[in-house]
């Protein structure tokens, strides 16, 4: 069995609020396979955020180790970890996070100018044709419908090919119509590249596109397990 | 981040608030602008008092009477002794203590109520001998000037100064003409060229008569001895590199003359040390109108700090998701130290064309007094302007982008 692509052993991240100490995360231990397409799952206030921003390499934890690729991630500075969130991880959020001001290739444009950033135009209308928007590349964020700014997010995700996919309920404001063209690109982009997809949801109907939960309570994994 | 694409970013996120970056630019082209009128103004005045002060010739030692010092210790302040005579000024001449000294030309001044016919006005009244036309510089415009002649006779005859002439005969021609000085009745032999204001009184606003017909008929001092004393002594060296052997001979001479073994009763200058006063004076101007300008480039400055500052905070979310994507702490300071230089050397480059504008209109515009003010505008005090204004931006523009390039990614991107 080759080496996880994400390994968490004990991890706890702890936020000060005054003299209280909340325990966003305890104790996690969590170890994720290349290729999988996995959703984390719980209320808000359940942790699920937390984990995500460690998982992306937003956030390190306070205590526990985390291995991205075999990696110890945990002790890295700001700047090691920019690095790191733009070779091996693509975001895509729940408001989309588009830059008003750019145009659709513009803002797929953006991971490239940090690190390695050859052939950005070329590679950004490779992105968006992967997400069905070749057409939209001029058309800035307000000209374009939700389902598709959330298409040109995913396509921004995807720019520098990154080893991991994580969405953080990326179907949230969107209809059901455009929800299951997100998730259908999002299982294509796992199914077919191999990529790995975590997406962050408190919608069981989103959860059960993936083939497997991990459903988090006060900052504690609860359940774990593979579905159909 | 390669920069011309970091400069393409600060180009377009200035241009998307274009009034706001206006404004801001606006402080910075008002301070720049400043700073080049104001120095243009400031070293167009220090040229041309200096080109003034030159044309009165730059080989000339001034000799004058030293302090007089009464019994009591009681002084009567620089020149008011009444030690220097005409014969001091002839014994100048002499070739065998003073063989540098090229011209002497010994000089009373008064002032004198100046009258003819119905036109009356106040002017300096110099005595002078025939040598002050070459030594001063004073050459006569029509007519002829002070002759040995005219010393030896006591004659009352005057030679107008340009002003004068004007002031009293306008266009009629005074040759001839009969003036009145203090009362007495003197004929106009010549009229001088005109010179411009000076800054040891107006040349031409100066009535010359012969030094001889100055002690007797104008002015009021005695000397014990009944020689003719003078108020100073012109003395001029046939060039630059003479003047401190000059000044040692001339010095030699007159403490031979009066017999001193102490403390001279004379006082020995030069124009050199004339200009260099000054010039230290205007440069304290220059200077000066400097730091004003400087100020108002300083504000400028802090409005740059005060924009950046706002769109650090309107650009909150956007700098967290350039974050999330891979942005490192030095591609964000770049991007936003970038926007505030570019701002100020924006606005220092549209500074510095209003600034040379402004120079070049205010060029010959009779602003100060009535003579006609050169303003020079100098590329050392353009580029100067430029680069300041860069530093401003960078000095202003640290903070904010330090502020932007600190901030936490999640609360970044949280931020609504």
């Amino acid at each position: 069995m080759q080496p996880a692509t994400i390994e968490l052993k004990d991890v706890s991240k702890i936020y000060r609020m005054g003299n209280i100490e909340v325990g966003a995360m305890r104790d996690v231990s969590v170890s994720i396979q290349a290729g999988e397409m996995v959703a984390i799952m719980g209320a808000s206030g359940s942790g699920k955020s937390t984990m995500m921003n460690i998982l992306g390499c937003l956030d390190v934890p306070t205590s526990g180790e985390y291995l991205l690729e075999g990696e110890n991630v945990g002790k890295l500075g700001d700047d090691r970890l920019a690095e790191i969130r733009n070779r091996k991880i693509g975001f895509v959020f729940q408001t989309y996070n588009l830059l008003p001001r750019l145009t659709a290739l513009a803002n797929v444009e953006l991971p490239l100018l940090y690190g390695n950033g050859h052939d950005r135009r070329r590679r950004a209308m490779t992105a968006l044709s992967r997400v069905g928007l070749a057409d939209r590349v001029g058309h800035r964020p307000t000209e374009l419908s939700g389902g598709q700014q959330q298409r040109v997010g995913i396509a921004r995700a995807l720019v520098k090919e990154p080893s991991i996919v994580l969405a953080d309920e990326p179907t949230g404001n969107l209809d059901s119509q455009s929800t299951e063209e997100v998730m259908a690109i999002l299982r294509d982009l796992n199914h077919r590249e191999g990529l790995t997809v975590i997406i962050v949801t408190h919608e069981p109907d989103i959860a059960s596109a993936t083939r497997r939960v991990i459903t988090m309570l006060d900052g504690r994994v609860t359940d774990d397990r593979e579905v159909a | 981040m390669n920069p011309i694409v970091t400069f393409r970013i600060s180009l377009a996120s200035l241009g998307a608030n274009k009034l706001r970056s206006g404004l801001t630019l606006l402080g910075i082209v008002i301070g720049v602008s400043a700073v080049i009128s104001l120095m243009a103004i400031g070293q167009g005045v220090q040229q041309s008092i200096t080109s003034r002060i030159e044309s009165l010739g730059t080989n000339l030692i001034f000799v004058q009477p030293g302090e007089s010092v009464q019994q009591g210790g009681l002084g009567g302040g620089a020149g008011s002794a009444a030690s220097l005579t005409l014969e001091d000024a002839y014994a100048l001449n002499d070739p065998v203590f003073a063989p540098v000294v090229k011209a002497v030309a010994p000089e009373i001044r008064a002032n004198g109520q100046v009258q003819a016919g119905r036109n009356n006005t106040s002017a300096q009244v110099v005595g002078v001998t025939p040598e002050y036309s070459e030594v001063r510089n004073a050459p006569v415009e029509r007519g002829d000037f002070i002759s040995r002649g005219h010393l030896n006779n006591y004659s009352q005859v005057a030679v107008l100064g340009h002003t004068i002439k004007e002031t009293l005969f306008g266009n009629r021609d005074p040759l001839g003409q009969p003036i009145r000085i203090n009362g007495r009745q003197f004929e106009v032999i010549g009229t001088l060229e005109s010179k411009g204001g000076g800054f040891f009184g107006n040349q031409d606003n100066q009535v010359l008569v012969p030094i001889t017909t100055a002690y007797y008929r104008v002015s009021s001092q005695r000397t014990t001895h009944g020689e003719i004393s003078v108020d100073s002594i012109n003395v001029q060296m046939p060039d630059i590199g003479v003047m401190d052997e000059g000044m040692m001979q001339v010095a030699t001479v007159l403490r031979l003359r009066h017999h001193i073994t102490g403390d001279d009763d004379f006082i020995i200058t030069n124009q050199q040390d004339t200009i260099e006063t000054l010039q230290e004076t205007t440069d304290t101007f220059v200077i000066f109108l400097g730091a004003i300008a400087g100020i108002s480039l300083l504000v400028g400055g802090i409005g740059i700090m005060n924009i950046m500052l706002v769109s650090v905070t309107e650009r909150t979310r956007e700098i967290g998701i350039r974050k999330a994507m891979g942005a490192k702490r030095r591609d964000i300071l770049v991007q936003f130290m970038s926007e505030a230089t570019l701002l100020s050397l924006g606005g220092g480059a549209v500074g510095v064309l209003v600034g040379a504008s402004v120079a070049r209109l205010l060029n010959g515009q009779p602003l100060l007094g009535n003579s006609p003010m050169e303003t020079s505008f100098s590329w050392d005090i353009a580029l100067l302007a430029l680069g300041v204004s860069a530093v401003i931006g960078l000095f202003f523009g640290i903070y904010p982008a330090m502020r932007a390039a600190s901030l936490h990614p999640i609360e970044a991107l949280r931020y609504e």
